[in-house]
């Protein structure tokens, strides 16, 4: 088991951390994560992560749901007690879809919306009871922190980090 | 500046050249005698509705239940033989048609500058910070609101009855419903309360380009507050008059039918055109080497107006069809009957080309950001717009006679012809940048 070396800089906004960012990546050192109070805008892409999959899986879980409505109200409304629907006993489907489209519309967005959740907090490995991985409880108040992992440079590192503005900066021990 | 070039001038010329010429065919043939149509519709009979006049002559006694299926060709073959009240209708139908086909183009056109003219509105009522790079481009398509909409209004005043039945004494005299209406449905009435709106529109556009100009040199903001505030009350003098408008204008053409919602609906439909037009003539422009401050993130924004729009006339379109379908009151529900026993191919077609496509096409991120994406899914949203208004209209004033050729086509060419031609001279008219905005820093930085 190997002792790995980070480094915390904690910056106090988040202009500020964004332009850090862009100097960190350009010379070429490795950010592992970023704790921040609020989404900051592009950071995402300052820091080279792969563009989101979310939007993916929300189209695939409102295709579900609205098979699971048209599946549903087929099966409650058509098949195992037949309804008489506005006047119109057709017993049809198709017939009567405009009755049944507010169902699929809702199945839809409650499937895309709820499933899309589950699988962000999955992804993020968060479940109930799980403890904090938050390295310092200031970043949820008004501090962002930057992790970077260290090699053996951290005097080169921490002086770019003081010229990029970071309110401080600590050598942290992170036991594997 | 920007300078019109000769080339799409002369195009603009050539569309309103072909048009008029179409629209004078539309006319000459139109001009059918009772006699002809009695003729025509003997023809029809006979070869179109083959199985319609056999086996109807049996059909009708003994099997109630198919005639009435086949409703249309059992009144049609009828009638031929009863008398002329069907032929006269039918007559009268085919009279319509050129007139109609003219007021559903002109109105498209109209509704477009009108929808923009909301939405420059809302800019500005709003303080948006990502728009002022466009508002020059929305001030051009404005300048059509004033010619477009009293052409749609003289059209409505000349065709009288052709679109309007309650501009037909001879229908009122018959008409317990329409004569109780006639307070608010008389000729005199609906052309001042036309003319009342469109002053206060013109008045809006005239008043907030003036200070939209006037600000580009200004030292202070006074002219963006000004600006500020008769888009507010615009806002709400367009709600009401929008929506008043609406019915006037679209849904007497049915005078004994009415929805709460139709102003709505008209109004979501005039917005994504608007919208729609906005973006295509920004992407021309900019294709043409205009508008370098324009980029992606602002077309990115237009197009999730577009996405978002498409999908709100989607809903009102539901909303207003299911009630209906639903609650199924012959008074109401035969202006759907009608539309989708007689229509069915627009009246769905319209629906796969205002809310399917563009929500399929426009969903992902990415695709706002590519022009001719946004081209080609803005022309389907336009064309389906187009047929919005046309399924508005035509049930209305030609019946099951309907067909899109000549007139209708030829109509369109005229009105996208004068379009183009008022729209980009407003546009040589002032800088393309509204420079004095104070918003416009914002909005050429705008990063989304």
């Amino acid at each position: 088991m190997e002792a790995s070396k980070v480094i915390h800089a904690i910056y106090t906004d988040d202009d500020v951390l964004m332009s850090a960012v862009k100097k960190v990546k350009a010379e070429r050192y490795h950010i592992e994560e970023i704790y921040t109070p609020f989404p900051v805008h592009g950071l995402d892409k300052a820091m080279g992560l792969e563009p989101t999959r979310i939007a993916i899986t929300a189209f695939v879980y409102g295709l579900i749901g609205l098979t699971v409505a048209i599946t549903m109200m087929n099966f409650i409304m058509i098949e195992d007690w037949p309804q008489n629907i506005g006047g119109k006993p057709s017993f049809s489907y198709i017939e009567n879809m405009p009755a049944f489209v507010p169902i699929m519309f809702e199945l839809t967005v409650f499937f895309a919306a709820h499933l899309m959740v589950i699988t962000f907090y999955l992804r993020s490995r968060m479940w109930p009871f799980k403890s904090a991985e938050n390295p310092d409880p200031r970043t949820t108040d008004d501090h962002f922190l930057m992790e970077i992992s260290v090699n053996g440079n951290e005097n080169e590192l921490e002086s770019l980090l003081k010229e990029t503005g970071a309110a401080e900066i600590n050598l942290i021990d992170k036991a594997h | 500046m920007y300078t019109f070039s000769n080339k799409l001038k002369t195009f603009s010329f050539i569309l309103m050249i072909l048009g008029a010429l179409g629209i004078g065919y539309g006319f000459m043939t139109s001009h059918k005698s009772l006699e002809d149509v009695k003729i025509m519709l003997t023809e029809e009979a006979s070869h179109g509705g083959g199985h319609g006049e056999a086996a109807h002559g049996e059909a009708k006694d003994t099997h109630p239940e198919k005639a009435v299926h086949n409703n249309e060709h059992y009144a049609e073959t009828a009638d031929a033989h009863h008398g002329d009240a069907h032929a006269e209708h039918v007559m009268h139908q085919i009279h319509n048609r050129p007139w109609s086909a003219l007021y559903v183009a002109a109105f498209f056109f109209m509704m477009i500058a009108l929808g923009v003219l909301a939405f420059y509105a809302v800019q500005f009522a709003s303080q948006a910070g990502w728009s002022p790079v466009l508002f020059r481009v929305m001030e051009g398509i404005t300048a059509y609101l004033l010619p477009g909409a009293l052409i749609v209004l003289a059209i409505a005043f000349f065709a009288g009855k052709h679109i309007f039945i309650w501009m037909d004494p001879e229908v009122v005299a018959h008409d317990e419903l329409i004569q109780g209406k006639a307070g608010w449905l008389n000729k005199g009435w609906f052309v001042v309360r036309g003319l009342i709106f469109i002053a206060g529109w013109f008045a809006y556009r005239q008043f907030s380009r003036k200070f939209s100009i006037a600000q580009d040199n200004a030292n202070d903001n006074s002219n963006f507050k000004k600006s500020f505030r008769i888009s507010a009350a615009f806002l709400v003098f367009f709600l009401y008059s929008e929506s008043i408008m609406s019915w006037d204008w679209i849904m007497s053409v049915d005078p004994h039918w009415f929805s709460t919602l139709f102003g709505w609906y008209v109004f979501a439909s005039m917005f994504v055109s608007g919208i729609t037009v906005i973006s295509l003539i920004t992407i021309y422009l900019k294709s043409k080497g205009y508008l370098e401050f324009v980029n992606a993130n602002h077309l990115h924004d237009v197009a999730k107006f577009m996405f978002a729009i498409s999908i709100f006339w989607t809903y009102l379109w539901f909303s207003q069809f299911m009630l209906i379908w639903y609650s199924n009151i012959p008074e109401e529900v035969t202006y759907f009957i009608t539309r989708i026993e007689d229509y069915k191919l627009p009246f769905f077609g319209m629906v796969v080309m205002n809310f399917l496509f563009p929500v399929l096409m426009l969903m992902n991120a990415d695709y706002k950001r590519i022009p001719w994406f946004i081209v080609m899914t803005g022309v389907i949203i336009l064309a389906g717009h187009y047929i919005d208004i046309f399924n508005m209209i035509m049930p209305a004033t030609v019946g099951d006679r309907w067909f899109i050729g000549i007139p209708e086509i030829a109509s369109v060419l005229l009105f996208a012809g004068l379009f183009i031609f008022v729209v980009f001279t407003a546009l040589t008219k002032a800088p393309l940048l509204a420079k004095g905005n104070p918003l416009i820093k914002e909005s050429e930085d705008f990063h989304y």
